[in-house]
């Protein structure tokens, strides 16, 4: 059997995150009453002008110029034509000849190497509205049209086919989500649809340079799905291939229910949008100083700021990737360490139980309940010897299941940690008289002996002693060091 | 640059329009001699002219982003050739 390679490139479609429509003045906000957030220019009654949101623009220019696109001068607005019950115009206000970015290249990491992947062009639009499928028999023939998501700005990005594994397509589908949410463009909450991948597969034997079919896949709505599909269509291309059968050019469904992509059956989809110049709304032109101002406030991105946690945190390299792989947990993790606590500390906690609380919870990382001061004050209690880490533990816990803080738990619970040597002492005391043989041995220069009476007097003292006062007590004691 | 009867009829159905008989030759006829003026309009020497996709002597006509009051729902369906509670109500499309 040859040997085959995939080739995969994306589109991106992702809502960004305005107040109001792109253009009208209807909101965006998500989950209101069906058709509450509608107006004449989004319904797209006759005789109404559309005027461009600034913000959606600024946005959209942000992604372009982040993915070293060239902006065209001027940019215009056009008309792609298609009938839809979700496209009330019967157009769509889209990008075509004269898009916002062109040309551009993306860069992000697969297994520790970097990868670089080309942008064909970014183009800024209107989403369509969305349509429910209404399951009750008395509802048999019928859809039903909400418009409150017909006008909400969307940003398209689309890439080269440069993908060549499952692996490089997660990354960088990871990859921009996470460049979008640094840039604080869009909410890329996948799950709400606020940001959707339509991958574009083909397969071709190692080592040929030519392009096979294409096959499209939509309707995947998780990073799961998306690789699934990806997964199914690369198998698929290949057995069609070693059974001599040709793979059409197509868009394909995923169908999550069997596992597997199906050929779309409508041959409406013509792909014949006649675009044309959108004559309600007039060119944009871009001075040199406004897109280098719009450079200027790009923020530290996710690659820069991994290197910077590397280099002045001293954080090891996995700690620093997952930590900027989302833009909270790096925020969190910088606002910490401007309260003046040790970035290691933070990352600890943050590696460890933060990870472990927000996993098992199901909360995605913006969702996090434990403020940055908050982990600050812990931190400080540990230092400060009030509490051993096994109890911080327990306060850490506590402080992410109500937003209590560390103080405030501690004195409820009754948590303190001896640190006052003539207490210890006392239980040494006592442990050491209850345990002769061990202590014997341990005197002797043994040094085995010594974890056994460290865990004795923890059990007496039920978890608050001082682990290291009662090391160094115990060395003392029996060994005179 | 005669226009064939199946672009006619192509253009026809995406523009969702429906023809009787004898229509299609009819129109495909008409088309013709107005897309016949192009051809004079092609002989204007253009090379001098940058591209122009805007009539109007305007530029970065923008608005800020805040959000205003909507239709309510009523107002939106009153147009609506038919409604379901607070949904326009359309012929079932689903693939
Ligand atoms: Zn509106």
């Amino acid at each position: 059997m040859a040997e085959y390679e995939p080739v995969i490139g994306f589109e991106i479609h992702a809502e960004l995150a305005t107040h109001s429509k792109i253009f009208c003045g209807c909101s965006t906000e998500p989950g209101a009453p069906p058709n509450t957030h509608t107006c004449p220019i989004c319904l797209g009654l006759p005789g109404v002008l559309p005027v461009l949101n600034r913000t959606a623009l600024e946005y959209g220019l942000k992604v372009a110029l982040a993915c070293h696109c060239s902006v065209p001068s001027p940019s215009i607005f056009e008309r792609k034509n298609y009938y839809y019950p979700d496209l009330p115009k019967n157009y769509q206000i889209s990008q075509k000849r004269s898009p916002i970015g062109l040309d551009g290249w993306f860069e992000f990491e697969v297994d520790g190497q970097p990868k670089r992947v080309s942008i064909i062009d970014i183009h800024l639009e209107e989403d369509a509205g969305k349509l429910i499928h209404p399951e009750e028999r008395s509802a048999a023939g019928q859809s039903l049209v909400d418009f409150n998501r017909a006008g909400v700005p969307l940003l398209e990005i689309v890439s080269g086919p440069d993908l060549r594994s499952i692996a490089e397509a997660e990354a960088y589908m990871a990859g921009m989500r996470q460049l979008l949410l640094y840039l604080d463009v869009s909410h890329a909450r996948m799950e709400l649809g606020q940001i959707r991948f339509e991958a574009n597969i083909s397969v071709r034997p190692k080592g040929s340079t030519t392009l096979g079919k294409r096959v499209e896949v939509k309707n995947v709505n998780s990073f799961r799905t998306v690789t699934r599909a990806i997964e199914y269509e690369i198998d698929r291309q290949i057995e069609a291939y070693e059974q001599g059968e040709r793979v059409l050019q197509e868009t394909r469904l995923w169908d999550e229910a069997r596992g597997m992509t199906v050929a779309m059956r409508s041959k409406e989809e013509s792909h014949d949008y006649r675009y044309f110049p959108e004559p309600d709304l007039v060119p944009m032109v871009f001075t040199t100083e406004y897109l280098n101002g719009l450079l200027a406030q790009q923020p530290e991105l996710p690659a820069a700021r991994r290197t910077r946690f590397i280099e002045q945190f001293g954080l090891p390299a996995y700690d620093a990737a997952i930590l900027t792989s989302e833009k909270a947990f790096a925020d969190f993790i910088d606002a910490a360490v401007a309260l003046g606590v040790s970035p290691k500390a933070v990352s600890n906690w943050m590696m460890g139980e933060m990870l472990r609380l927000l996993n098992e919870r199901g909360l995605a990382p913006e969702a996090m309940p434990v403020q940055p001061r908050q982990l600050v004050e812990l931190i400080a209690l540990v230092e400060a010897g009030r509490i051993n880490t096994t109890q911080a533990k327990k306060v850490f816990e506590e402080m992410f299941e109500t937003g209590r803080d560390a103080e405030a738990i501690v004195q409820d619970r009754g948590f303190a940690q001896i640190s006052d040597t003539s207490a210890l002492e006392a239980i040494v005391d006592a442990v050491l008289t209850a345990n002769p043989e061990p202590a014997a041995r341990y005197a002797a220069g043994e040094d085995k002996p010594l974890g056994f009476l460290v865990g004795q007097v923890m059990r007496e003292s039920r978890g608050q002693a001082n682990a290291p006062m009662v090391n160094e007590l115990l060395r003392r004691r029996l060994r005179g060091e | 640059m005669a226009l064939t009867r199946e672009e006619v009829e192509h253009v026809a159905l995406l523009s969702r329009l429906e023809f009787g008989e004898g229509e299609i030759e009819r129109f495909t006829e008409q088309l013709n001699s107005i897309l016949e003026h192009f051809t004079a309009l092609q002989e204007a020497d253009t090379s001098q002219i940058s591209a122009t996709t805007h009539v109007v002597p305007m530029l970065n006509v923008l608005r800020d982003d805040e959000a205003r009051p909507s239709c309510t729902p009523d107002e939106a369906l009153q147009n609506a050739p038919e409604r379901s509670d607070d949904f326009f109500k359309v012929p079932r499309v689903v693939e």
